[in-house]
Order: structure tokens, then sequence, then C-alpha cells
């Protein structure tokens, strides 16, 4: 086990060190490159004419206004792209979307068309005068009712044994063995429990620059993506099936800065496939960018999971048994970003911090006339779902036993000493502590005098709630023997080469939509090998020159790519190693090292440097030795990631307009070993604030008729700096045993941990009203209406 | 279309062109004047991505016609540096991590920077409400808090003082763990 880390310098800045950012200098001054600050001579602009319909037949398309507007170069149809076998394509799921229709629509908002011209208003101006003739169909917006018989087929194109709108079912666990734990339980509590759809919403939309060059028969695309690597790999697919001459040595894909990525950015979104096909058949770079509208009705959703749970638990509160129902709403297609034998994702990881035997999960795919999506909104693959609903079944069961949260919590937990421990749905657990976490937050936040605060106020008739979540995520997808998307394995990479004057370059395979792995992996090169952070650059999102990786999302790079780069650098310490055994003209057995140098055991003063090693690689190598000083290395994981922690939050909440108001959070974070302080703390003050969103103010909602009810950031609420709590934070640190530094993942952690923390607050505050869950994001008017139906507002 | 003949000051520079009525001035500063540093998010006024100042004033270049802006003083992110030394705000930025994907983060520091004009000591909760019309998705807001309260010391402290603190805080850390220039 990696637990004491050797401790550089702050001139070095390995692990531990709060190294300020090596990428910020050029986003203060204005000087990032995000996709729409990249533009190419002789550049086309692409918008796209979207369905007011929900589902409909397109009976024609009439673009002939539309090629007459000054500037429009072209219109490019379903039909015109059928064609090429263009019209539909794979999704990262395995099933099929369209780029564009040739006949029918699936969702308001949907691509229906594409219009090219020179400039950015004049694609605006052919769009607005391209004529579609639509026949309205039947809309079905609520999977339950997809599911009926009789119900309208929305996917008729799929086989003749699949005319259904459901799509999978899928499961994990003992079904036997949970029902007769359920049926033995002294106690069992069920309940419904709804994830509502969002949005990422990343303050940057998605967006492409696709350059064809037909001389040269070389593609390069410049997008909005968290996984470039797999993008090339699909595209060449993809150009194959369609017999297009574009194969993956001429496929360039560069990703420039990213304006935000929480998992919206992994999907190929039909914008992309249009921008390449119109430049392929104009034989100029086009020019793709959504406006907030299109991303947030267009782009894939998150969550959208109807969960019915039921626990079982002995009359102590021990907890014996947990069976999960759950209905995915996928929309018109499965388009979900989750490895494929993970059709719901990593959601039975659902068992939580708590130690039991008996765990059933099942979960159906259902379509329905929606986007097409099933991203993460930044978790890992579902764990949010999973972790909603078992913090909140855990909530409900302590307070109809009338036990404590937090003793309900304390006497459920994995012990330390049950580490590494087995699931009951066949995950094993790294390593974890769970009860000092909890208790570290319950002194941190005055839990007991909370408590009693509470019940003053709630003899004085005051709604004051406190909730508790103690989580656990999975991260870093992942162990090759399991994880693949499309059959491509989840590792990571990085490569690494030290230049003769001792300056490093690495380039790594996943990418960076803002978590700084500009500082960060160079942290971990300069923990392992002793160069200075500020003498090693990274390198990343551009195909051509990165070693090839599955890219960033859900919390992987640091568990695999991280793992790649310590990996790499250890390659370069052995090579090292026999330099400096050279040069010191001593046996490799004689030599130890220190971060930065070698030096004869006994006589610290025969010394090299690391830089001096470096020199030599390229000056002095020893006869019989490859010249040179680099490394490579492609990291599979032994096993998968398990940061946990226990969040509190007190809630007050007005009487009069059922607002909840979050007074106080304090969030007590295990991620392992840290890289770096100051960048954790940032992700968890970010996770927690894209937790708190959906916990009160984010949902994608939709009419009868399947209109988008908050497709502008005027319906989509966002929290502002006012409504964000100032969040307190702490940690406690348990080293992954299996990986090479001991981290584990962070970035997503306080974004599945938070939102039951304030559910279960909310609820707390209105138990004895008879509340028993109120589903996300708890609104004002939610509140009020049932602060209405109590007689209390 | 027609095209009318405008004429601003961005940056201090004198910049001329010739314009469709419709154009927006965010699209004026990025596509037509290359300055590619002020962004768009939305396109409801909500998030702040593009705010500048106009005339000194906040505004935000999605919601507001070139045209408009027709012998106005504009100032952009780019306009913020002096010679090679940062604005004090992106200096606070960069030591308070107070940004991570960068996006939103030329906005934030223009609302910023007009806030201190307006506010030179705000409180909390004062930053808070002047910087609510700018959406930031990564930092929840905290280091933002703290970068505009690290530029109001050093602002306050230059204008009381005849030499510029604007270099006092480079290397400051930004937390009790060790720190180290990148």
């Amino acid at each position: 086990m990696t637990t004491a880390l050797p401790q550089t310098s702050p001139e070095i800045g390995g692990m531990g060190h709060s190294v300020k950012r090596k990428e910020d200098p050029r986003f203060i001054r204005g000087k990032g490159e995000y996709i729409d600050d990249v533009n190419l001579p002789g550049q086309l602009w692409l918008d796209i004419v979207r369905s007011p319909y929900a589902h409909a037949t397109i009976k024609s398309i009439d673009a002939s206004e539309a090629l007459k507007v000054p500037g429009v170069a072209a219109v490019v149809t379903g039909k015109d792209l059928e064609g090429y076998k263009l019209h539909w394509m794979p999704t990262l799921a395995g099933d099929m979307q369209m780029v564009l229709p040739t006949d029918t629509v699936m969702y308001q908002a949907q691509e229906v068309a594409a219009v090219i011209a020179t400039s950015r208003y004049a694609a605006a101006d052919g769009v607005a005068a391209v004529l579609v003739d639509y026949e309205p169909l039947p809309v079905i917006v609520d999977p339950h009712k997809a599911l009926e018989d009789g119900a309208f087929v929305l996917r008729p194109d799929r086989g003749a044994d699949k005319q259904t709108n459901h799509i999978w079912h899928w499961e994990s666990g003992d079904a036997a063995k949970a029902d007769a734990a359920l049926a033995a339980a002294d106690v069992t509590v069920s309940e419904d429990i709804y994830i509502p759809r969002i949005h990422v919403a990343s303050i940057e939309t998605c967006g492409c620059v696709a350059d064809w060059d037909p001389v040269r028969q070389q593609l390069t695309l410049h997008m909005t993506s968290q996984a470039p690597h797999a993008i090339r790999t699909v595209l060449a697919l993809v150009a194959a099936g369609a017999g297009l001459p574009i194969s993956e040595q001429n496929i360039r894909v560069k990703t420039h800065d990213i304006g935000g990525g929480f998992g919206g950015k992994v999907p190929v979104y039909p914008g992309y496939v249009l921008a390449v096909a119109a430049s392929f058949l104009t034989g100029k770079p086009v020019k793709w960018i959504e406006d907030r509208s299109e991303n947030l009705q267009a782009d894939s959703f998150a969550r959208d999971y109807h969960i019915h749970a039921e626990m079982g638990a002995t009359k102590a509160g021990k907890i014996t048994s947990l069976k999960v129902r759950t209905i995915a709403d996928h929309g018109y297609s499965d388009a979900a970003a989750d490895p494929s034998k993970f059709p719901a994702g990593l959601f039975n990881v659902i068992t939580g911090s708590y130690d039991f035997d008996n765990a059933f999960v099942e979960v159906d795919g259902v379509y329905t006339n929606k986007p097409p999506g099933g991203v993460a909104y930044r978790c890992s693959f579902r764990v949010t779902e999973a972790v909603h609903a078992i913090e909140r079944m855990v909530d409900i069961l302590a307070h109809d036993i009338g036990k404590d949260p937090a003793q309900l919590r304390m006497e459920n937990f994995i012990r330390a000493d049950q580490f590494p421990y087995k699931t009951p749905t066949g995950w094993e657990y790294d390593s974890g502590d769970y009860a000092p976490a909890l208790q570290k937050a319950m002194d941190l936040i005055d839990y007991a005098g909370l408590r009693k605060e509470q019940a003053e106020k709630r003899a004085r008739g005051e709604l004051m709630g406190i909730g508790i979540s103690s989580f656990t995520e999975i991260v870093g997808a992942g162990p090759s023997h399991d994880f693949d998307i499309l059959g491509l394995k989840m590792f990571d990479s990085c490569e690494i080469r030290v230049h003769p004057t001792g300056k490093v370059l690495a380039r790594i395979g996943v990418q960076t939509q803002g978590q700084g792995h500009e500082t960060t992996f160079a942290q971990i090169i300069a923990q392992e090998l002793g160069f200075p952070v500020a003498d090693i650059k990274i390198e990343y999102g551009d195909t051509d020159t990165a070693p090839y990786g599955l890219g960033t999302y859900a919390s992987r790079s640091t568990p695999v790519a991280g793992a790649a780069t310590a990996m790499a650098s250890r390659k370069i310490r052995d090579k090292a190693r026999k330099l400096a055994a050279h040069l010191l003209e001593a046996s490799e057995d004689d030599l130890e090292w220190t971060p930065g140098e070698f030096h004869v055991k006994g006589s610290p003063d025969r010394k090299k440097t690391i830089q001096e090693i470096a020199f030599a690689a390229y000056t002095n190598h020893p006869a019989g030795m490859e010249a040179g000083l680099e490394a490579v290395d492609y990291y599979d994981p032994p096993n998968l990631t398990f940061p946990f922690g226990s969040y509190i939050c007190v809630v007050d909440i007005d009487k009069g307009t059922g607002e909840v108001h979050v007074r106080r959070f304090v969030a007590v974070d295990d991620c392992g070993n840290i890289i770096n302080p100051m960048i954790v703390d940032g992700q968890i003050h970010g996770g927690l604030t894209m937790g708190f969103a959906p916990a009160l103010y984010e949902q994608i909602t939709y009419d009868e008729n399947g209109n988008n009810l908050a497709g502008t950031f005027m319906d989509y609420l966002l929290p502002t700096a006012v409504e964000t709590p100032a969040w307190e934070l702490e940690k406690t640190v348990t080293p992954s045993p299996h990986h090479p530094i001991g981290a584990k993942g962070v970035g997503e952690s306080a974004t599945v941990g938070a939102p039951p923390a304030i559910a279960n607050a909310v609820v707390d505050a209105l138990w004895h009203l008879g509340v028993r869950n109120i589903d996300i994001p708890i609104t004002p008017p939610k509140v009020w209406a049932i602060l209405h139906e109590k007689g209390i507002a | 279309m027609t095209l009318q003949h405008i004429t601003v000051t961005v940056n201090g520079e004198a910049r001329e062109a010739d314009v469709e009525p419709r154009l927006l001035l965010v699209h004026l500063l990025r596509d037509v004047f290359g300055l590619t540093g002020t962004h768009i998010g939305c396109d409801t006024s909500n998030c702040g991505a593009c705010t500048v100042h106009v005339n000194s004033q906040s505004a935000k270049s999605c919601t507001m016609l070139a045209v408009q802006a027709d012998g106005a003083e504009i100032r952009t992110i780019e306009g913020m540096v002096a010679g090679a030394d940062l604005h004090p705000l992106q200096q606070a930025f960069w030591d308070q991590h107070g940004l991570q994907c960068g996006f939103c983060t030329p906005g934030m520091i223009m609302q910023a920077a007009w806030l201190l004009d307006q506010n030179p000591q705000p409180s909390e909760e004062e930053i808070r409400a002047g910087i609510s019309g700018n959406l930031c998705r990564c930092t929840g807001y905290v280091n933002i808090v703290k970068a505009i309260q690290q530029a109001a010391g050093t602002l306050s402290a230059s204008a009381s003082a005849p030499v510029s603190a604007a270099a006092s805080t480079e290397g400051q850390a930004v937390s009790a763990e060790p720190v180290s220039a990148g």
C-alpha cells in the first residue's frame, strides 16, 4: 500500500503542494482557445433546422427559398445523407441515432436539415427560410405509458422481434435472496423516488470546425470532446461503413480548451457529423456552434430514473436487504455514455456504504419522445442515482424506526477491517473508513447541538432540518476485463519525453475540461522524478500526438491516466538508475533515490541529479544502452477506486414561501492521497454546487405534447453566487491500495453525495408532518404545496 | 442588408467597421476584431460570459447591438493587462484558484472590475450579489469571491500608496499547504 509518499520541496512541487495552475495565465488574459475561437481561412458556417414537434412525419422539406438567401451555399437533408448511409449513426451505447431524419422526427428540437453559408448570420437566415411540412404523430412522454400494451412503437426501425418501446433489461444481485430477506425482515420500508432529467449546461456549448482537405485526404476535426481518441476511431468506422475515403491515420481530432464538460461532451452529436459531411461536400472548413437553446433541448440529458426501492431491516435497525426496480427513460435512442457491458452504468453500487448481504437491482431502459442520452452530469455512470436512492432509503428507515440517522448509519457502515469489501452486487471496494468521516462531519457541524436547536424550533413551529449523506463513489473505469466502450478497453496512457536539458514533455490520453491536468499531471511526474513542476509541460487533446486513451469522464483521469503517468515516470527512473550507475561507476543496487537524484548509499556526495542523468542519456550513455530518456505506459487498472465521504446539511424552510435555505453544509471527503490540495478543494466546491443545483433548482420538464419547458437559462435555473452556500470542507485520507500513488478520484464525489444530504434535510424538517419523501428538485412551489396541504403555509 | 459605419474605441485603440445593424456587439468584438477573450454562453443575458465595459459600465455584449456602441469606449478582458502586468483581479483569480475551465472567467473578471469600481470595499454578500448575473459551473463561486476580496485589498492598497502593489501578491499562499509558482 502506498501510504507515505516522499515529500518534495516546494520548488519541485510534487504531490501535496498547492501549486498554482499552469493553465491559468492564458485564461485570465482571455487568451484561452475555445472552439468558437478557432477560425480557419475560407471557413463556412453550419446552422441547423430543428423540429418544433416531439413526434411527426416529415411530409416535405422545401429549401428553395433558403437557397436564395445571400451567402447560403447548400442545404443538407436526411435524404442527401441517405445516399452515403450517413442519415443514421451508432451511439456509444450500441443503439442507432439519426443524424438527419428521412421521414420522422422523434423529439422537439431534433435536427431536420443543415444550412451551410458564408457567415454565422447568413446560416441563421437560411435556417429561417427552410420550409418543412410536418404531420404530427402521437407523443409519448411518460416512460410508464411507453411500456403499456398497444403503445405506439417509437422505433419500428429495430428488428421484427423488437417492436416495443422496451430497450433492454439489466439486473444484478440475487433476487431470491433479496426477496427472502425482505420477507423475513422485522421492518420494511418502500418508496418511489424519481431522479429527474437534468442537463450539464457547461457554460461553453458544443461545437466543432471540420476541415476536410481533399488533396491530402486529411480530416482535421477541431471539437469539444472529452474523448478525442474514441471519437477518431468512431469517425473512422462510420466513414468506412459509408464508403468514404477517410481513414484513421488521416483523421486528427483536436480539442483545444474546453469550457466545461461534465459528461455532456462525451457523445457524438449530429452537429459534429453534419459539419464533417458538409466539409467533405464543400471541400472547405465548416464551423458548427450550438446556441444555448440547442444545447439544452437537444444534447444528451442526464438521470431520468424512476426508482422503486424496498429495504428490510431488523427491529434494531440493522439493514438486511435491498430490492430496487427502475425505469430508465432514454428518450428515442439509447445514447448513454456507459461502458458497453453496463447499460445502467454502475447503478448496482446502490448498496452504498453499508454492510448487508442481500440485494437485487433491476433496470429497464425505455424509449420516449425526448432527446437521446444518458450522460453523467458530473458522475460516474449512474452513481448519483444509486447514492440518492440508498441515502434516501436509509434516512426513511431511520425515521420510521425512530433512530437517529447518524446512529443508524454508524451501526450499518462497512467497518475498516472489512476492506477490501465484496458487495452483494459484485463490486470489491478497495479501501474505506466510513465512521471517522461521519464523526468528523458531526463534530464540525456540532450535530448534537443542531438536534437540540431543531427540537426547540420544532416546539415553536419553526421548520429546520438536518440531513446526512454518507456516500461511496465508484470511479476510474476501468479494468479491461469488464470495461470497454464499443470494444475499446478503458485503459489510459501517458508518454513522457525527457529532453537533454532536463525539461520534460508529457502527453496524456485523457483530456482536461477545467480539472487542471496541466498542473496535477506535472505534479505526479515531479513527485516520481524530481523535476520541478515548472520544467514539465503537459499536452493532451490532439490525437496526432497524444497516446491513445479513452478520455476524461467518470473521474477516471487520476485513477487511470494518473496511474499511467506514475508508471511511465517509474520506467524513466529505472533507466535513470542505470545511467546513474554508469556515471557514478557504481552498482545499480548501491544507488539510493531521493526525489531528483541518485546517490551512492552511505556517500550522499557521490550523486547525480536527474537533470545530469537526462543530459547523459543523450551525450554519454553506456555501450549497449539505447540513447534517450522516454517512456510510455498504457495502464489497465486492477480495480476501480472507491472515494467516499460524509456530508451534513442544515436547512431552514420558509413557511410562507416554501423556500429552502441551506444554512450550513459540511463536506468531509476522502479521495485517497491528494495531488494538489487547492485543486481538490476547488473540485469539491464545484461538485457540491452541481449537487446543490439539481437538489433545489434544475430539471428539464416536458408538457404532454413533448414540448421542452426548460430550454433556456431563463427556465433552466443554474444557481448563482447568491443562492450557493458557503461550503465547509474537511478531509480524511484513506489511500487506494492498488493505485501507484494511492490516489482515487474527486471531481464528481460531491455531485454524487450532495443531493441526498439536502433532500434528507428537507424531509427531516417535515417528517413530523407526515412527509416521507420529496423528489428533487425541491422547489418552493413543491414545498409550499405540501405545507399548504398540511395546513402550515 | 445595408451596412452601417461605426467607430469605437476598444481597449484604448480606435477601431472602425461596416456592420449590419443587427450585428451583436459580442460578434463585433469576436468575429470582426478578433478579440475572442469575450465569450458567449447563452442567448438570454443570464450567464454573463460576454460581459465587457461600455463607457465604463458593465454590459452584456450578447444583448447589445454593435451599432448601439457607435462612438463608445469599450474595454474587454484583453484590455485588463497593463503591459506585462496583470490587473489585480487577474492576479487574484490565479492566486485564489478562482477559475477552472476558464470560460466564464473573462466575463467574471470584467463584472468584478465594475463591481469594485462602484464599491471598492464590498462585503461578501455584496460581492455575491454583484456577480449574480455571471454564471460559473465549475467553482461553486467560493474562490471567485475570495479572489475579488483579494483584489479589493490590493486595489485599495495601491489607491492609498503611490506605487502599484499589484506584484505584492505573487506567490501568495492559497492554503496552509506549501505553494510554488507553476
